[in-house]
Formats: structure tokens, C-alpha cells, sequence
């Protein structure tokens, strides 16, 4: 067997499998116009000529996106710069994406009205037209080995060095970053706004073949290094998307699904600094969010609570939820943190569950009446900031901004303050001493750092941002009640949940723990249909990333390395460690 | 002139049934290159823990310009004492000039506040710590390599960056666990030169090692443990010179054996045993 040969899986000529690439994705494109079922039961209406609706929009975009990359192939001018490593990747994985979408509603239309009697014409044509590009793009040439897998690998590897843009201006690169907010925004929006179950599929099906394909075009490098050039101009704009999003809804019930996503987020970007930057691994994490949350209640005013004629403004409220949880966090921290690895995660999650049972018997007649135990504390009123009701809806230049949407915007600025304090106690002493605590704490102890004191000030500063997140969310959900502050349950927050965001968002990031607690957060909204075997697909999924993608969705530059050994990223010189010779490792320590 | 910077004085460390460090007196002067050798197994490294306050003596104490040393590692850092480790420990996924900064730790005291709210203070001391590990990387030669992770240099040069790292902690004694271990002829070379430059800084040295040539080269005075025990401490010719010193690398030369005669062969090039 020759092993060096280029030539494609499916025995064609490059021109062919250029074409087929091509008239594919404009067919795929084309064919969403048409009917593909008879009936409007399926949801989402697919029976009407001429226009695209529901899961048909997703499929016309997927094949506009395999369409571009196959004329980028081409080397069409203007459009050669969509592929900037040169690869067949992306051309295979839109051509997929495109493919698995359309066929994913083939199959599910087939399914749900019963057979594939219920398919028009236009259906047909639309899977046989997504299947040709996936064709083409099996029969482009790369290198054959003896090896099947490693075949298969070929079409979907990025090359290691991605060769740098040319200079920009700085508008021009400001310009590309607005573009790609209001694109992220845009595809978030439309995530949050998926009105069924199929539809979520979908979409997911196609942002995650289109971010794979972004990926591996070498997409993803050019535009992180533009990142990096206009930091406080990306975080900007991120801020300016996070608050023009509920101007876009005009359901408050999405503007819900906004606000409990940024609480679990900002819940996730505190626990970043505990494991993330410290290195310690927290599994009753979710307890501090039920001291700020119980707290805020306690102060609230509502005449559920023990002390019901306390009224705290919410500056108060939200002061004296992140204080209670600080101490909380030093005295769960200050005997805990002795340990190390496996023995603090343990002691942690008992920690956590005993905070849910504590407050699940604090109600006169088990413990103390404070918390009124499984009933928790109902009816805690809305906030009032400098005289605006957050209860109620208000006209804000034309749109209506509902009860959801005002918390919202409350979250957006408690995320804000979060953000500041995760970018800069990493970037300083104190976060640099973190890191090399996890790096490896016995040299850190020997470099002049206090290991128990450094790790106690992350515990400390991760419950106490958690605790922030706590009173606004009191508020949020009008009552609070010990049932969700558990170590592991089907909806988020919970402290597996919590720490599954975070990782697979990325340790480390700011990004990473706000997107995971996104996907974390819609996957078992937007997915009721599988009901009670969500907690199975979702182990599944996460066991498949953390074998893919070890680092998580949006990679530390640190953690990208620490799991791909021979990743040399970004150093100039290929200068790898020489090996220290294995016979001289006696314990230097 | 030579007031002692570090004085072990009867130091014992047991674990369990085990006596690895048996009463041991040392003294490290100011200013001077101090070499600790002896066969593998001998304590050196335990000796060095019981220093550094990772292990606590069960006997005896340590001072350091005239105050007893804490047992706890960053209290021993911050007293003074630096130190390197024998299997390289560098942070290895931060750059070459984080590294360097953690090293910086016990000389800045910015604390989460001042990190939080970014005052002119909090600037001022980032850059003058900064620039100060800036000056280190250049006298050990890796300025150009600032922003490289520790994990992708050459050994040699992670080696050095070690010291860099310990350096950095404005020590007065900084101890050197193997420096050499797994270098080349001429890497071993540049690690002399620097440790004359670093005790030129008035930095008292304190190595352990196994390159004899290195280390009678470079050092003073050279203590030699065996189990455990102080068996002689001179300068290099009195050690090198030394029959027990000998015997405890090569064994007792005895009688009637045939390896006797080579066992007197050998004492020409004694000081190459390893």
C-alpha cells in the first residue's frame, strides 16, 4: 500500500468534487424555498413554496455558508481569504453541516408524522441536494495512509501554523469585531428565541459544524489576534450586545432565560477564580449563591421572612449577601484548604450539602427558625433602584422592557463588576500567585507564597462574588427554597452543573464560563422533548468534549498547551524540551 | 568579614525508624560557595528540606543571620533563602518573565485590593517588579525569551530560569539543588561562571552536587555527608585528600583482593568518582 499518495476517499476528479461542492450548496440553499412536507403539523410550517420557514432557514444558511467556502476554494477574489490555512476542512464540515441539518429534519419529519409518505417533492430534493457537497468534499485530496481513522482525520485537521493577516487598519479591525458581535448576538438571540425542541437542534447542529469550520479555517486565530490588539474595544462591545439583547425580545419570558443565564454565568466566572486560576476543586460551590440568595431574602422585607420588618435597599441587600457569603467562604475555606486535590473536592461537597440541609431544617422545629425550612422564604418583593420599580414594565425609547429584562440589565451590570474583578485579580500578583499555586504548589510555597492564605483569598473572593449573584437572584425567582442548591440535579445552578460550565467553557477564560453556563443552561430548556434522559445526553456530550477537546469550548493559551503536548502555538522558535534524563528524579522535595 | 549567613546547628531528621540526617553542624559564611556532596542517599536533599522549612528537624536548629528560621517555606523565603530544585519546578505553563515575577512575591506586598482597584501604587510597584525581573532575565541571558512559556525552553535554559526565579527573591543565601544534573560539558561551564557572578552579587551560595569537578572548582569549603553523618568539611584539597571521603564513594580498599591494586590506581582521578 502506497502511503503517501493524495488522493480523495471517494474516487473523483478534483474538478468534479469542486463542483459538486459548489452546485451542492447553492442546491441545499435553493431547496429550503421549497415544500417539503404537506402538513403544518410539523412544527415550524415547512409546506410553503417560496419562502423558507423554521428548521429550512437553518438549512438555507448552512448551504449559503458551504456555497462561500466552496467558492473561497475556488480562489475567487475577495472570498480566498475565508480560508486562510488552505485546507479541505472547512469544506467538509459545512458541507456536514449543512447535511446534518437538513437531514436531521428529514428524519425527524418522517418520524413525528409517521413515515416518509409525509415528505414532498421539495423534501427529496433537499436531501439529496445536502448529501451532494458532503460527496465532494470526501473526494477532495489529502493524503492517504494505511490507516482508516487516520483518513478520516485528514479532512478535518487544521494545520499547525496558520500564516498571519496582513495589517489592518485599526477602524477595519474595529469594524470586523463590531460585525462579529452583532453576528454572535445575533445567533444568540436566535438560540434563546428557538420556539421548540427541533428547531434548538438545528441550530445547534449548524453553530456548531459553522464554529468548527471558523475553527479550522484558521478563522478563529486571525480573529483572536485582532481580539487581542482591541481588548477593552471587544469587552465594550460585549457589554453593548449584552444590553441591547433585551431590546430584541418582545417575550419576557426570553428575557428570563437572559437573566438566569448571566446569574449561572456570573455563578461560574466566581468559580473560575477558585478552580480555574487557584487550581482547587470546589463541589459545593452553589451553597454560596444560597447564602447571598437567603440572605437578600432575609433582608428583603417580605413578611415570609424572619425578620420581616427588615427592609434593606438593595446596595444594602446586596452588600450584606456578598458579606455573609464571605464568611461563609472563610469558614468553610479556613479548615478545608489544608487539604489538597481530591480530599479538598470531598470536603467541599459535604460542605455543601450540609448548607442545603441546614437550611431544609431551620424552621422552628428541627433547628432554629430562620429559613423556614423546605417551604423557603415566598414572596420577596421586586426592587426598587432610585425610584424605578424592576417589577414593572417600562417603555424605554420605544421598546418595553418587561419585569425579566430589568433584572436583566441589573445582571448585566452585577456581570460587569465580576468580569473587573476576575480580569484584574488574575492579572496581578495575587493572580499570578494562584496560578503557580496550581501549577505546582510545593515550588510555589518555596517561592515566598503563603499557599494556605493566597488559597483561602480565592475561596473567599469566589463565594463572596457568587453571594453578589445570589440577591439579585432572590429577587429574580420571588422566593427561595433549599431544593436547588444541591450538588447535582437536571437544572442548573447546581454545583455539578456549575463546575461542567466551567469546564467546558474553558478554565481560565472570562469567555469560556459564561458561554458554557449558556449552553448549560438552554440544553435542558430548549430540549424538554427528552425529558427525564437529559441527564444521559448530557453526560454523553460532556464525556465526548472532554475527550475532543480537553481545554474546553474557548481555550486558555496555559490549558491549550497543558493537554496538547506538542502544541508549540504561538513561539516563534520550534524549540522543544530536551529530555532530562529519566534515571535522575529522585524526590527533590 | 565572615559572619555566618546560615548555621545548622545539630540538625536530626527521622522518619519513622529511619535517621536520615544524623546531628549535623554547618555554617555557610557571607560571600562564600559552599559544596555539599556524598553518595546517593546520603540526606543531602533531606538536609536541604530540613533548611528550606519543607521538613521540620526533630532535633537541632536553623538560623539565618542569627534568627531561628521558621518551618514554613514561604516564611524561609521571605527571611532569605532561596532556593532551586533537583527535578527542575518551574511554573511551566507561565512565561519565562511570570515565572520570574512569582519569584518577586515576597518582595511586593499588593494585595487583592490594591489589585482590584488599580491605584497608582499598585502601577508603580507592577512596573518596578517589572523591571527588576527584567534585569534578571538579562544576567542570565533570557530577556529575548520573555514572553515564551517555561515549558518550551531548552533544558539549559530552564535551568537557569530556576535560578532567575529564586534569584528574584532578593535572597542573601540561595541553595542550589544539582544545578547541573543532565547538563552538558560546556552548559556545565556557563553554570560555573554564573555562580561566581551570583556570589559576586554578594549572594552566599550553597550547592549540592555530583560533577566533583564542579564543585571543587567552584567551591570554598565542601562538607561531605555519608548516611546521614558530617564525615569531613575543608576545603577542596582537604577533602579530595580525605581516605574516608574515598571509601564512602568507592568502598574500603582491603587486603588480598584483586580490586585492591585498582582501587589504589583510582586515587589519582579520585575527585572524577561520581
Amino acid at each position: 500500500m502506497t502511503d503517501t499518495t493524495t488522493r480523495g476517499l471517494i474516487p473523483l476528479p478534483l474538478p468534479a468534487a469542486r463542483a459538486l461542492l459548489l452546485a451542492g450548496g447553492i442546491a441545499t440553499a435553493a431547496s429550503a424555498f421549497l415544500a417539503w412536507t404537506w402538513t403544518s403539523e410539523f412544527p415550524g410550517d415547512l409546506t410553503i413554496s417560496g419562502y423558507p420557514g423554521g428548521l429550512q432557514w437553518l438549512t438555507f444558511i448552512a448551504g449559503i455558508l458551504s456555497t462561500l467556502f466552496a467558492l473561497a476554494a475556488y480562489g475567487i477574489r475577495g472570498l480566498s481569504g475565508l480560508i486562510p490555512a488552505r485546507n479541505n476542512a472547512p469544506l467538509v464540515l459545512t458541507a456536514l453541516g449543512a447535511f446534518g441539518v437538513t437531514w436531521y429534519t428529514i428524519v425527524s419529519i418522517a418520524a413525528e408524522l409517521g413515515g416518509l409518505a409525509n415528505l414532498e417533492p421539495g423534501g427529496w430534493v433537499a436531501a439529496i441536494a445536502s448529501l451532494l457537497p458532503v460527496i465532494g468534499a470526501f473526494a477532495l485530496p489529502e493524503p492517504r495512509t494505511a490507516s482508516a481513522k487516520e483518513n478520516l482525520k485528514a479532512y478535518l485537521a487544521k494545520p499547525d501554523g496558520i500564516p498571519p493577516a496582513q495589517p489592518l487598519s485599526p477602524w477595519l479591525e474595529r469594524a470586523i469585531i463590531t460585525i462579529a458581535t452583532i453576528v454572535g448576538l445575533a445567533v444568540f438571540t436566535y438560540g434563546i428565541d428557538t420556539e421548540y425542541g427541533e428547531l434548538f437542534v438545528g441550530f445547534l447542529i449548524v453553530v456548531v459544524f459553522g464554529v468548527w469550520a471558523l475553527h479550522t479555517a484558521g478563522l478563529n486565530d486571525r480573529f483572536s489576534r485582532i481580539v487581542a490588539r482591541n481588548r477593552s474595544f471587544t469587552l465594550a462591545m460585549g457589554f453593548a450586545a449584552a444590553i441591547a439583547f433585551p431590546f430584541t425580545q418582545s417575550n419576557d419570558h426570553y428575557a428570563n432565560i437572559g437573566v438566569n443565564i448571566l446569574i449561572f454565568g456570573t455563578v461560574a466566572l466566581g468559580l473560575n477564580i477558585v478552580v480555574g486560576l487557584a487550581g482547587l476543586l470546589d463541589l459545593g460551590y452553589v451553597a454560596f449563591l444560597g447564602v447571598g440568595a437567603y440572605t437578600a431574602a432575609l433582608v428583603s422585607g417580605s413578611e415570609f421572612s424572619r425578620f420581616s420588618g427588615v427592609h434593606f435597599p438593595f446596595w444594602a441587600a446586596a452588600i450584606t449577601g456578598a458579606a455573609a457569603s464571605l464568611v461563609f467562604g472563610v469558614l468553610i475555606g479556613a479548615p478545608t484548604l489544608r487539604l489538597r486535590g481530591d480530599y479538598l473536592a470531598i470536603v467541599t461537597l459535604g460542605f455543601g450539602e450540609i448548607f442545603r440541609i441546614s437550611v431544609n431544617n431551620m424552621d422552628g422545629q428541627s433547628g432554629p427558625d430562620l429559613t423556614n425550612g423546605p417551604n423557603g422564604i415566598p414572596a420577596i418583593p421586586d426592587l426598587n433602584l432610585l425610584g424605578f420599580n424592576l417589577g414593572q414594565a417600562h417603555d424605554v425609547a420605544g421598546f418595553t422592557l418587561g419585569r425579566f429584562a430589568n433584572y436583566y440589565l441589573l445582571m448585566v451590570l452585577i456581570m460587569a463588576i465580576v468580569v473587573l474583578v476576575y480580569t484584574r485579580a488574575a492579572d496581578s500578583r495575587i493572580g499570578r500567585s494562584w496560578i503557580a499555586i496550581r501549577e505546582d504548589e510545593t515550588a510555589a510555597t518555596a517561592m515566598g507564597i503563603n499557599g494556605f492564605r493566597v488559597k483561602l483569598v480565592a475561596f473567599a473572593l469566589g463565594a463572596t462574588l457568587a453571594g453578589l449573584a445570589g440577591t439579585v437572584s432572590a429577587h429574580v425567582t420571588y422566593s427561595v427554597v433549599p431544593t436547588p442548591y444541591q450538588f447535582a440535579g437536571s437544572t442548573p445552578p447546581n454545583s455539578a452543573f456549575l463546575l461542567a460550565a466551567v469546564v467546558l467553557g474553558g478554565m481560565g477564560t472570562v469567555a469560556g464560563p459564561i458561554l458554557g453556563a449558556a449552553l448549560l443552561y438552554l440544553l435542558p430548556e430548549k430540549l424538554v422533548f427528552l425529558q427525564d434522559k437529559s441527564l444521559l445526553a448530557f453526560g454523553i456530550a460532556l464525556i465526548l468534549l472532554m475527550r475532543f477537546r480537553p481545554e474546553g469550548i474557548i481555550a486558555n493559551r496555559r490549558n491549550q498547551l497543558e493537554f496538547h503536548e506538542t502544541g508549540q502555538l504561538d513561539i516563534p522558535e520550534q524549540t522543544t524540551l530536551s529530555g532530562e534524563p529519566a534515571a535522575v528524579t529522585k524526590a527533590g522535595a | 568579614m565572615t559572619t555566618p549567613v546560615l548555621e545548622a546547628r545539630n540538625v536530626t531528621m527521622r522518619f519513622g525508624g529511619l535517621t536520615a540526617v544524623r546531628s549535623v553542624d554547618f555554617t555557610v559564611n557571607s560571600g562564600e560557595i559552599v559544596g555539599l556532596i556524598g553518595p546517593n542517599g546520603a540526606g543531602k536533599t533531606t538536609f536541604f528540606n530540613c533548611l528550606t522549612g519543607l521538613y521540620v528537624p526533630t532535633e537541632g536548629t536553623v538560623t539565618y543571620k542569627g534568627t531561628v528560621l521558621p518551618p514554613k517555606p514561604h516564611l524561609v523565603t521571605q527571611a532569605g533563602i532561596a532556593r532551586t530544585f533537583q527535578n527542575i519546578r518551574l511554573f511551566a505553563n507561565m512565561t519565562v518573565l511570570e515565572n520570574v515575577l512569582v519569584g518577586r512575591h515576597t518582595r511586593t506586598k499588593e494585595g487583592l485590593w490594591s489589585a482590584l482597584l488599580r491605584g497608582p501604587g499598585f502601577k508603580k510597584a507592577e512596573k518596578a517588579s517589572e523591571e527588576r525581573a527584567m534585569e534578571l532575565l538579562e544576567f542570565i541571558g533570557l530577556e529575548a525569551k520573555r514572553d515564551h512559556l517555561a515549558r518550551n525552553l531548552p533544558y539549559g535554559e530552564q535551568r537557569k530560569l530556576e535560578i532567575a526565579r529564586a534569584l528574584a527573591s532578593e535572597p542573601g543565601l540561595l541553595l542550589l539543588d544539582e544545578p547541573t544534573a543532565g547538563m552538558n560539558p560546556q552548559e556545565t561551564r556557563a553554570t560555573e561562571e554564573l555562580v561566581f557572578a551570583i556570589r559576586d552579587k554578594g549572594i552566599a551560595v550553597l550547592l549540592i552536587e555530583h560533577d566533583m569537578r564542579f564543585v571543587f572548582n567552584l567551591s570554598d569549603r565542601v562538607a561531605v555527608l555519608v548516611q546521614g553523618e558530617k564525615l569531613v568539611e575543608g576545603t577542596s584539597d582537604v577533602v579530595q585528600a580525605d581516605e574516608r571521603v574515598i571509601a564512602a564513594y568507592l568502598g574500603e580498599p582491603f587486603d588480598g583482593d584483586p580490586g585492591a591494586t585498582e582501587a589504589q590506581s583510582t586515587t589519582g582521578t579520585k575527585g572524577e568518582a561520581q
